[in-house]
């Protein structure tokens, strides 16, 4: 007979993918309001990201519940403790999809400055990643989700490139400033993304070896950043 | 220690790399060792090469399900075993080095030193002063200045002197069970051992009585080497320095409390303290 407490970790491990199915849903939803310049796209992130907030709100008390009245150890402190981490990067991930819509709302009306190539890219990159840490924490796996951290690099390197792209556009026509900015902060927002798959990848390491890989803690080389 | 080091250590994980040259600390004493020490209760065997190290002014806990040998072990570094009919016992159990089973042990001087208290608290019929008295009059302290002055500082370092100062006259059967608890440390502390050892000390307790034992067992450590059988996985980890967990009369495994509760080596031992046993 499953011991109840194993079950409240079950319905605790579903909330939390479920959580990231909406968070990686909502990204999507997002970056595709701004290549369609869709308002009610846009607006339909912002209801959705609501639900995510509620649901951040929903898995902490869970967590504090359990806590509390199961003094968890080992394994199970590791996971209520990285839980309440991952669903506060969730969270963040749905912030930064509104960001995202609300360029795209701000943009609307207008031509697009050039066909977007990069933010799309970013946004398959980043999106790919979030499902990846997602899956790596379904599966307690850790191998994948170490691997996830050097896929960081690449969308780092796209959103430098986005920055330089738009710069010069900036440069050379002061009337595309607006435009530029706005692409640029979303840019900025899908990084954010990508960085903040990278940190639910490094709790998942957490969970199934116990060790501490965030902030290059594991790098031996001083110096070495 | 850093105080990102001591965080990373509380989850268990590795610390953040210190890149200071490394300072050699002298390694800590060991104050009670057991070597492959087996015992036996006539066919059954009780105690399987238990080998275990207790180092000094640390608390040590042991943990395990019923009937695993925990009280067993303890009583085995007193000899209190000694006393129950049909006790058979091989390998060795070292007190400061010394060989505790050596023929020509002094079983009652080894109590003195390695001193018990036990899950029912068990003063004698006799007054609050007495009770601690009694183990000093039977090494001969006669002076009443003296025993007085003993008699205080054992009752303040078992934390219960502010409580019983103005009535140390009275019955100690009229204390609370916590308060008799503490009388019978303070009883034992009184022929100043090395060893405090504890079995189950806060089982019949009430949550206040229980907290005040831990606490008190923490500011021991200073002086003494404490160690606790408990049942209450909880406890053990709010007091102790390192935990052994047993199982059918066998060490699982041993280290640092931090350690074990956060990321145990064995999976017998994570699967006790994560409650998924039977």
């Amino acid at each position: 007979m499953e011991r109840h407490f194993e079950k409240e970790l079950a319905a605790l491990k579903e909330e939390m993918l479920l959580m990231g199915g909406r968070a990686e849903a909502v990204v999507r939803k997002a970056v595709e309001a701004l290549r369609r310049v869709d308002v009610a796209l846009a607006q339909e992130v912002l209801d959705a990201d609501r639900i995510i907030d509620r649901m951040e709100i929903d898995v902490d008390d869970r967590c504090v519940r359990l806590l509390a009245l199961q003094q968890p150890m080992a394994r199970d402190l590791r996971f209520i403790t990285a839980a309440l981490k991952i669903v506060n990067d969730l969270e963040r991930v749905g912030d930064h999809a509104v960001n995202i819509a609300q360029g795209a709302v701000r943009l609307a009306g207008e031509p697009l400055l050039k066909p977007l190539v990069d933010i799309p890219r970013m946004a398959e990159l980043a999106g790919g990643m979030l499902h990846d840490a997602l899956d790596a924490f379904v599966r307690q796996d850790a191998e994948t989700a170490r691997r996830l951290c050097a896929r960081d690099d690449e969308v780092d390197a796209l959103n430098r490139q986005v920055f330089d792209d738009l710069v010069a556009y900036m440069v050379g026509d002061p009337r595309t400033v607006t435009r530029a900015l706005e692409l640029i902060l979303v840019a900025r927002n899908l990084e954010r993304v990508a960085d903040l798959a990278t940190n639910i990848a490094e709790e998942v390491v957490f969970i199934a070896e116990a060790r501490v890989i965030k902030h290059h803690a594991e790098d031996d080389e001083p110096g070495d950043r | 220690m850093r105080l990102d080091e001591e965080v990373a250590s509380v989850v268990g994980a590795a610390p953040v790399q210190d890149r200071r040259p490394p300072q050699s600390a002298p390694p800590p004493e060991t104050r009670i060792r057991t070597q492959d020490f087996d015992l036996f209760y006539g066919a059954h065997h009780a105690l399987k090469s238990v080998s275990l190290e207790v180092p000094a002014n640390s608390v040590t806990a042991i943990i395990g399900p019923s009937g695993c040998g925990k009280s067993t072990l303890l009583r085995s570094f007193n000899r209190m075993n000694d006393l129950i009919p049909g006790v058979r016992v091989r390998g060795r159990v070292e007190l400061s080095g010394l060989d505790v089973y050596a023929p020509a042990t002094d079983v009652v001087e080894l109590r003195r030193h390695v001193g018990m208290v036990f899950q029912r608290a068990n003063p004698f019929p006799r007054s609050i002063f007495d009770n601690v008295a009694y183990g000093l009059r039977l090494l001969g302290v006669g002076a009443r200045a003296e025993l007085e002055a003993r008699v205080e500082t054992s009752l303040r370092r078992a934390a219960l002197w502010d409580e019983v100062r103005d009535r140390l006259g009275r019955s100690a059967l009229a204390l609370s069970g916590g308060q008799q608890q503490r009388l019978c440390i303070a009883r034992a502390l009184a022929v100043e051992p090395d060893v405090l050892l504890m079995d189950e000390p806060a089982s019949a307790l009430d949550p206040t009585a229980t907290a005040r034992v831990e606490e008190l067992v923490l500011e021991l450590k200073s002086r003494y080497t404490i160690v606790v059988v408990t049942h209450n996985m909880q406890q053990a980890a709010r007091i102790s320095d390192r935990t052994a967990f047993m199982m059918v009369g066998e060490l699982v495994e041993v280290g640092e409390t931090r350690s074990l509760f956060t990321r145990p080596r064995q999976k017998l031992t994570e699967d006790y303290i994560t409650g998924r046993f039977g």
